[in-house]
């Protein structure tokens, strides 16, 4: 079986010439099915770009990322866009719900796009905010929920289409730290249920939940810690 | 992914800020209902125009007075002129009437009225510019010759000089001369820009004795004895004044049928119409930019919105739909609203003219400000849908 990421000699250099700046130099990274995988970093150090090339929100300039076993090297952005409607669920840090949307329509969101039917999206929903713990606050907009709220809400919307992977960039980082725990408290339970998780931060406390940690350093993975 | 989820997005957006939505769709509206409205407007007074060119009657020729060559003093057109108009040598003409026209203010007791037309001329005037009467009589071929002080008014005239009586036997003072009211016209309605009944009718010698004194007539109206004739009548016409006038180049009159008369004023009135419409096309231009503008700062408040979208998996396509349809629903809408305050407004009677609505207007108006809101939406919905992912998430 393949590993759900599997990243080879990944390089991503923006602008050109002596202006050039190196984000990724050659880059190996590979994520089996099931796994808890922390990235650190310092910041600059290449791993926001890694991030959003494993989300397909950005492309490297070489190297080859397979996603599932698919090579998204040769995938335009029509087809990327479908990836990572299929494949990846995202949390962000600072949460990205659609504003004036109820929590219940943000969720459907993806689902909407994936093509599936109103009352299917709905049931869906609804059951990816009860694992989040927010089954009483469907019709809640983003500016009536708390910041944790929030994070559960855009974690039920990373789940509903049930993704290869649950990308996760520094999802605590705005949140204080009962909301914190909740938020991992609901990631630990995803990776207990079976689902890959992977998770950006520079938090140790944070770090230490996930089962495998690796540092970026320089654009390259520096060190891997078990 | 389906296009009604998608139009559902759409209204969100629209009804998130129903001010500004409201104030776009009310550019839309006001443009497409000038276009209906003044279409309308341009239509009433061509068909005023064309009909009260055809309650003339189809076998009527006028000869009206016309400046000289340079160097060539013009003949002024007489009553001699008119006379010589009827008999041997123009078997086609019926009447010849004499007619001159003055500005002339009548006043009765305390109230005065500016006439709009105070014409003298004959009895056969009456029969050649189809007036009929709705109470007394008509002057006398005899009232002609003694130049008695007499007048047949039009019913706008009436109204406004004698409100509730009977103005018939009554003396009114036309530029302080009393004149005996014979007369009442039948009403005839508004001849698109001027109104047809603030007229008054007076023996020709009269007029020319109490106001415009003895100079060229305005004009000669000329009855054919039939449609058919009205070609030969004309030939004759012109022969004779050639004649009595002696000209060799170009003639000191003009001699014009109603067909002529009514393709002159058909063009003219049609020019009118296609003024109005322009300023009316430009209106809804003006609500199309208003469209574009509206949904480009739509675009760059939303810009983090649709990062969200694109990262959860959202197409170009969808994006640029959603975009579309929100510009498309703005305009479809003002359109629509455009249709009926148009419709509505036509209903009314503007400066003198009963608006006649053409349906192919509507029709355009509403299928143009639809086709605007795609026009003018596609720039902002395209910039929207290419906006790349990371960037459009980042943006504060």
């Amino acid at each position: 079986m393949s590993p759900v990421i599997e990243c080879r000699n990944l390089r991503k250099t923006y602008g050109s010439g002596d202006t050039a700046v190196h984000a990724l130099r050659g880059l190996d990274l590979t994520v089996e099915k099931g796994e808890y995988l922390a990235i650190m970093g310092a910041s600059g150090s290449g791993k926001s770009t890694l991030l959003n090339i494993l989300g397909c929100l950005d492309v490297p300039t070489s190297g080859q990322y397979l996603l599932d076993g698919i090579d998204t090297g040769e995938f335009d952005e029509e087809q990327l866009s479908l990836l990572r409607n299929r494949k990846i669920g995202f949390v962000f840090q600072s949460f990205n719900l659609v504003p004036r949307t109820t929590a219940l329509a943000n969720v459907e969101l993806p689902l909407v796009y994936a093509g599936v039917r109103r009352a299917q999206r709905r049931d869906r929903a609804l059951a990816a905010l009860d694992l989040v713990g927010l089954k009483d606050r469907t019709h809640h907009r983003p500016n009536e929920l708390s910041g944790g709220q929030q994070q559960r809400v855009a974690i039920a919307r990373a789940l509903v289409t049930s993704p290869a992977i649950v990308l996760a960039d520094e999802p605590t980082g705005n949140l204080d730290t009962d909301s914190s725990r909740e938020v991992m408290g609901i990631l630990d339970r995803l990776h207990a249920s079976g689902r890959t998780v992977v998770l950006i931060t520079h938090e140790d406390d944070v770090a230490a939940h996930a089962t495998r940690t690796v540092r970026v350093v320089d654009g390259a993975v520096a060190e891997v810690m078990v | 992914m389906r296009l009604l989820d998608i139009a559902a997005f759409a209204v969100r957006g629209l009804t998130a800020n129903k001010l500004r939505s409201g104030l776009t769709t009310l550019g839309i509206l006001i443009g497409v209902a000038s276009v209906i409205l003044l279409i309308a407007v341009g239509n009433g007074a061509s068909s005023a125009v064309q009909q009260s060119i055809a309650g003339l009657g189809t076998n009527i020729l006028t000869v009206s007075p016309q400046r000289a060559q340079p160097g060539l003093t013009a003949k002024p057109l007489t009553t001699a002129d008119a006379a010589a108009l009827v008999g041997e040598d123009s078997p086609a003409v019926k009447y010849a009437s004499p007619v001159v026209s003055a500005q002339a203010t009548a006043a009765y007791g305390d109230t005065t009225h500016d006439i709009g037309q105070f014409i003298g001329s004959d009895p056969n005037y009456f029969d050649t510019t189809n007036s009929s009467l709705a109470q007394g009589g008509l002057f006398s071929a005899d009232d002609v010759q003694q130049a008695r002080k007499v007048v047949v008014i039009g019913s706008t005239v009436a109204t406004q000089l004698f409100p509730g009586t009977d103005p018939v036997g009554k003396s009114v003072l036309v530029n302080n001369i009393p004149f005996t009211v014979v007369g009442v016209l039948a009403a005839k309605g508004s001849s698109g820009l001027q109104d047809a009944d603030d007229l008054a009718v007076a023996p020709l010698t009269t007029t020319q004795n109490a106001l415009t004194g003895y100079g060229s007539l305005s004009q000669i109206v000329v009855q054919a004895r039939s449609a058919e004739a009205l070609p030969d009548a004309q030939a004759q016409v012109t022969t004779i004044l050639n004649g009595r006038h002696k000209i060799t180049g170009t003639a000191d009159y003009r001699v014009v049928s109603q067909d002529q008369l009514l393709t002159a004023r058909t063009a003219t009135t049609e020019t009118f119409t296609v003024l109005l419409a322009s300023v009316a096309a430009i209106s809804l231009l003006v609500g199309g930019i208003g469209i574009t503008n509206i949904m480009l700062v739509t675009v760059t408040e939303r810009i983090r919105e649709i990062g969200i979208r694109k990262a959860v998996g959202a197409p170009r396509s969808s994006i640029l739909g959603q975009f579309l349809i929100e510009a498309t629903l703005l305009s479809l809408f003002g359109g629509a609203l455009g249709v009926a305050a148009g419709v509505i407004g036509s209903q009314f009677t503007i400066a003198g003219i009963q608006p006649v609505v053409d349906p192919s207007s509507v029709l355009l108006a509403f299928a143009v400000s639809a086709l605007i809101g795609l026009f003018f939406g596609s720039y902002p919905a395209s910039r929207a849908a290419r906006l790349r992912p990371i960037e459009a998430l980042r943006h504060e």
